[in-house]
């Protein structure tokens, strides 16, 4: 049997398993930055305080409604990107016609507000939030716990979705036509502003579709976007911004190059995607997916 | 009035208002507590030397936190590990912010806009993850217990007081080689690649050679405010270069106004009162900052200094066209 | 907790102001008061098992010391939140030395702060009585004469923990470490006292700080075979990893895994279905004698219906000695003194019983191994520990000799 490293290949085959399970999170969360900055041409900066809430609105309704996991994973999107349209129609949509700086600052200080009131409401502790579908499956290779596994086919079944949504739907079409040409879309009959509204929302929506997916794994943590926000945003910049399919493809390569780093030099596993963003930067800067703007 | 006349007077009234200024900060220290004078000195010069960046160059920096806490590391460790005396600590950390800001300058003024914070931000993050592993940074628990060294052999600063003056006499020299490279030709060139960079191009200036200046020069005097801090509070901490670090410095600058001589200390010294008075509520802060910020975006872009001097412009254009339609 | 907060901006002040006997009026005090600063984390990973119970308990003491004592004059608890950062701590650490004239500090969780304060407290002469934080250090080369370590510390937990489970059978050991120097402390002390008693480490992972997912460490932690997988890391992270173990089935595979650093709080916040099997040393455990089951009744009406852990009633206890300390000398004003005349005196309090200081400020008590009960051996609220061995205290912490501080002669 031959090893890799001094590592023995069926050990591999389990981190590359659990890099691509850790990609599914920056898959989806990539996704929904790259629609919002793809569409909009905003840098959701509250894009991991609207993880967390996904994650604490799922909390709360099994602690207050007694809704399981399930019905948390259809109601949770929802109620969060509702949070999100009011957030772009009051805050955000004054702020299209500025430099994006503007924008990343403003998502930036809302990011500030949702973490501390959460914070402030229910501790930095965590809560706990049961697994929905305990047991597992062994491989042979590694024991692969039956959620882990769902998360995994789940996100990649919405990012599929997604991209199709946007890039092969008519829908999809007035809404890239709506970013390149705001004015001529309107002409058309087409009510630009709430499309971007809607967008907004939807984007807002996969950030707290991410959280719920992540309550059973981590503790529910009114810190666990703030860490999570910096990866993301290295995903999508190295990804290409505005890419759908380059932020897919890249949260889960990125995702199996972070698990492969974590055997062989652990300490560096959480910068490993800022040396690959500097570096992709500098001999690419529109990004693996990009097209030069 | 000739614009290069307005341009003078401008200038002595903003000579007037530092020269006031520092008449308050020699007398503070009586009625204020000087720990609380010297972190709110340290942090303005910080956001000054940012502010030289972003309100001068029009770039956007999001990683200064790593020129401000590697600064405050080095110095630190020369000054406690070394036996390096105060000063020489100082300028070791101020040192080797400079030559880290060259090679973070070489590599990020390649990108534009907000490519060009990805890149800061990224290297930054390189930074932490540096001081949080390499041996000399003693890792989460910081270098403690830095020893306040006599200055030059003879000064000495172990007393507060004493030290305060130190401190002050740093950010006045820090704060008017900022404001003497502002008003120099060299700032005249900045601000222009800020307004139109093709045109400056076309101009034939050397573009990217007045933004890595001006880069240089930013992250020494971060360095400087960071390495001052450090003798401050004798302990050098990861808080220092996190990528937090990197916002709140945005925040003090945006919230006193970018661009302006002033803002910057305005709005580092509300932050710091703030989380002053906020200490005890770790939460609250950090929602009273994310307010600071949304209220600035939407409100007051220019920040309270900016808004101020903007004020200020109306009301003598007024009189101005008053005094025109008179004669 | 929160309701409070809002009601009292700025640093909250209790004062219980007590009619003192003529003759020890004229105590010489630094302002007339005792103003005890409860210095800990009110909003993060430490809330729990220090934050407000920790304010409550060290009133809690006050107001036992002037019932059984009869105070002599206004003695005052107030607190800050040093939010995990050694820069915020030492910040308000001279703040309440330089203006507000705190004559003690106490709590203080997380080493990197409360190494902070203990170079503070020296230099300004005051009082630190250490009851959250774990570094053994601060008794071996940070020895101060101005501090007392009070309820724990890394030590103590690594070798109990360590040598017990070993004794037990589970010879064969592989670290999941925190990245940071705390992380490799209670690594290094562990893997010691394995390897002392005929253990093997196997081998050791280390992971970033703060993680979020350890699945990839669990992995190579449960390739490795090992019987016992030690987690030398703290607070969430211990959290997430327990967590994340459970889902790997890593417990019903029959490995075993040790908290170096657990606290009864954390094993609340997993609950027993996750956390069950856990073993971990703890100083104090609330059900263990009809004093310390009174004072967690009590503690937990007043605290969201949380229990005490170690670390609270450790305050309780410091402070308590404090007070008969300065009671006894007649005076705050000198921190050396009234440290030296804290480690003269025996200590006795209901929670922690009798025990000693030593010269270089360690409380020495016993301690004890836990392991955490299966759901259905759980019989109420917070019902969580098996005490399986007593460490008494001769052997509980390191010992005198080998800590390197320079007040031992």
């Amino acid at each position: 049997m031959f090893e890799l490293l001094g590592v023995p290949p069926q050990a591999l085959m389990g981190q590359l398993l659990l890099g691509l399970i850790n990609g599914a999170f920056y898959a989806l969360l990539s996704l929904g930055l790259a629609v919002i900055f793809g569409l909009m041409n905003v840098i959701n900066f509250t894009h991991g305080a609207q993880y967390m809430m996904g994650a604490f609105v799922a909390w709360m309704l099994l602690q207050y409604a007694g809704i399981p996991y399930w019905g948390a994973l259809v109601l949770v999107p929802v109620i969060v990107g509702a949070t999100g349209v009011v957030i772009e129609r009051l805050l955000i949509s004054r702020l299209y016609h500025l430099d994006h700086l503007y924008g990343l600052l403003l998502t930036f200080g809302l990011a500030l507000i949702i973490e501390g009131l959460f914070r402030q409401q229910y501790g930095s502790s965590g809560l706990p939030y049961s697994n929905p579908i305990p047991g597992g499956q062994n491989l042979g290779f590694m024991f692969l716990p039956w959620y882990r596994g769902w998360v995994v086919g789940f996100s990649l079944a919405v990012c599929l979705v997604t991209w199709f949504t946007i890039e092969r739907t008519k829908l999809g079409a007035y809404l890239r036509a709506a970013t390149e040409r705001p004015d001529l879309v309107q002409a058309f009959g087409i009510n630009v502003p709430r499309m971007i509204t809607l967008t907004y929302g939807v984007g807002v929506g996969l950030a707290a579709l991410a959280g719920v997916l992540a309550a059973p794994i981590y503790t529910v943590n009114p810190t666990m976007g703030a860490n999570l926000i910096i990866v993301v945003f290295a995903v999508v910049v190295i990804g290409g911004m505005g890419s759908i399919l380059g932020s897919i493809v890249t949260g889960f390569g990125l995702g199996i190059v972070e698990g492969l780093t974590k055997v062989f030099w652990p300490e560096a596993s959480a910068t490993v995607i800022f040396v690959i963003m500097a570096i992709v930067l500098m001999v690419r800067p529109q990004g693996l997916f990009g097209t030069p703007r | 009035m000739t614009s290069r006349k307005a341009a003078a007077d401008g200038r002595n009234v903003e000579m007037i208002v530092f020269a006031v200024l520092m008449a308050v900060m020699m007398v503070a220290p009586f009625v204020v507590y000087p720990i609380l004078l010297m972190k709110i000195l340290c942090f303005a010069l910080f956001a000054c030397a940012f502010n030289l960046l972003i309100g001068y160059g029009g770039l956007l920096s999001f990683g200064h936190a790593m020129f401000f806490g590697f600064a405050a590391y080095v110095s630190a460790y020369t000054v406690k590990a070394w036996g390096l005396s105060t000063e020489l600590g100082i300028l070791a950390g101020t040192a080797v912010a400079a030559g880290l800001g060259l090679v973070v300058g070489l590599i990020a003024i390649r990108r534009q806009g907000i490519y060009f914070a990805m890149v800061t931000l990224a290297l930054a993050q390189m930074v932490f993850f540096f001081c949080l592993q390499a041996p000399f940074t003693g890792g989460e628990d910081g270098i403690q217990a830095i020893p306040r060294r006599a200055l030059f052999g003879l000064i000495d600063i172990s007393k507060d007081m004493s030290f305060y003056y130190v401190v002050l006499a740093i950010f006045a020299i820090g704060f008017l080689i900022i404001y003497r490279t502002i008003h120099s030709p060299f700032g005249q060139v900045l601000k222009a690649i800020r307004e139109n960079e093709p045109r400056a191009v076309s101009l034939g200036y050397a573009v990217d050679r007045f933004k890595l200046i001006a880069f240089v020069l930013s992250a020494t005097f971060a360095g400087l405010a960071g390495a001052t801090k450090t003798i401050v509070f004798q302990l050098a901490s990861l808080t220092d270069v996190t990528w937090q670090m990197s916002g709140e410095v945005v925040l003090m600058t945006l919230v006193g106004g970018m661009g302006t001589v002033f803002g910057p200390i305005v709005g580092a010294a509300i932050i710091v009162l703030m989380q002053n008075t906020l200490t005890g509520f770790g939460e609250w802060v950090l929602v009273m900052q994310g307010c600071i910020f949304v209220l600035t975006v939407l409100l007051f872009r220019r920040g309270i200094v900016g808004e101020i001097v903007a004020a200020a412009r109306r009301r003598s254009d007024a009189v101005g066209r008053e005094a025109a339609t008179e004669g | 907790m929160t309701h409070m907060k809002q009601m009292l901006l700025g640093s909250l002040a209790v004062a219980a102001l007590c009619v003192g006997t003529a003759g020890q009026a004229s105590a010489q005090y630094t302002d007339g008061t005792i103003k005890i600063g409860v210095m800990n984390d009110q909003s993060g990973t430490y809330a729990d098992l220090s934050g407000q119970g920790s304010v409550f308990a060290a009133k809690k003491a006050v107001e036992d010391f002037c019932k059984a004592q009869k105070c002599f004059d206004k003695i005052e608890v107030v607190f800050a939140d040093h939010q995990n950062k050694p820069d915020i701590g030492s910040g308000v650490a001279r703040r309440w030395y330089d203006v507000e004239q705190v004559d003690v500090i106490v709590d203080v969780p997380t080493s990197s702060v409360a190494l902070a304060i203990n170079q503070i407290t020296r230099e300004k002469n005051k009082v630190f009585l250490n009851s959250g934080a774990g570094a053994s250090d601060l008794t071996g080369s940070a020895c101060s004469p101005n501090l007392i370590h009070w309820t724990y510390d890394t030590w103590a937990l690594a070798h109990g923990t360590g040598s017990a489970l070993v004794k037990q059978g589970g010879k064969t050991w592989f670290f999941l470490t925190a990245d940071y120097a705390f992380g490799h402390a209670l690594e290094r002390d562990t893997a010691a006292v394995v390897e002392q008693m005929g253990g093997k480490v196997l081998g050791k992972v280390r992971h970033p700080f703060p993680a979020q997912d350890f699945s990839s460490f669990l992995l190579q932690a449960q390739g490795s075979k090992a019987q016992v997988i030690g987690l030398a890391n703290a607070g969430a992270d211990t959290i997430n990893s327990i967590k994340q173990a459970s889902e790997f089935g890593i417990v019903q595979g029959g490995q075993k895994l040790a908290g170096l650093l657990v606290f009864i709080t954390d094993v609340h916040a997993l609950g027993l279905k996750t956390a069950q099997g856990l073993t971990f040393t703890e100083a104090w455990y609330w059900d263990t004698s009809d004093a310390n089951r009174a004072f967690a009744k009590e503690f937990s009406a007043a605290n969201k219906g949380n229990y005490p852990s170690m670390v609270q009633a450790g305050v309780y206890s410091a402070v308590m000695h404090y007070l008969k300390a300065v009671h006894a000398l007649g005076s705050d004003a000198d921190g050396a003194k009234v440290v030296e005349k804290m480690k003269e005196m025996p200590t006795d309090d209901k929670l922690f019983g009798k025990g000693t200081i030593r010269a270089d400020g360690r409380k020495i008590h016993d301690v004890m191994l836990v392991e955490v009960k299966k759901p259905e051996e759980s019989k109420g609220p917070w019902d969580y520990h098996k005490v399986i061995a007593t460490i008494p205290a001769s052997e509980a912490f390191r010992p005198l000799a080998d800590g390197g501080c320079a007040l031992v002669k």
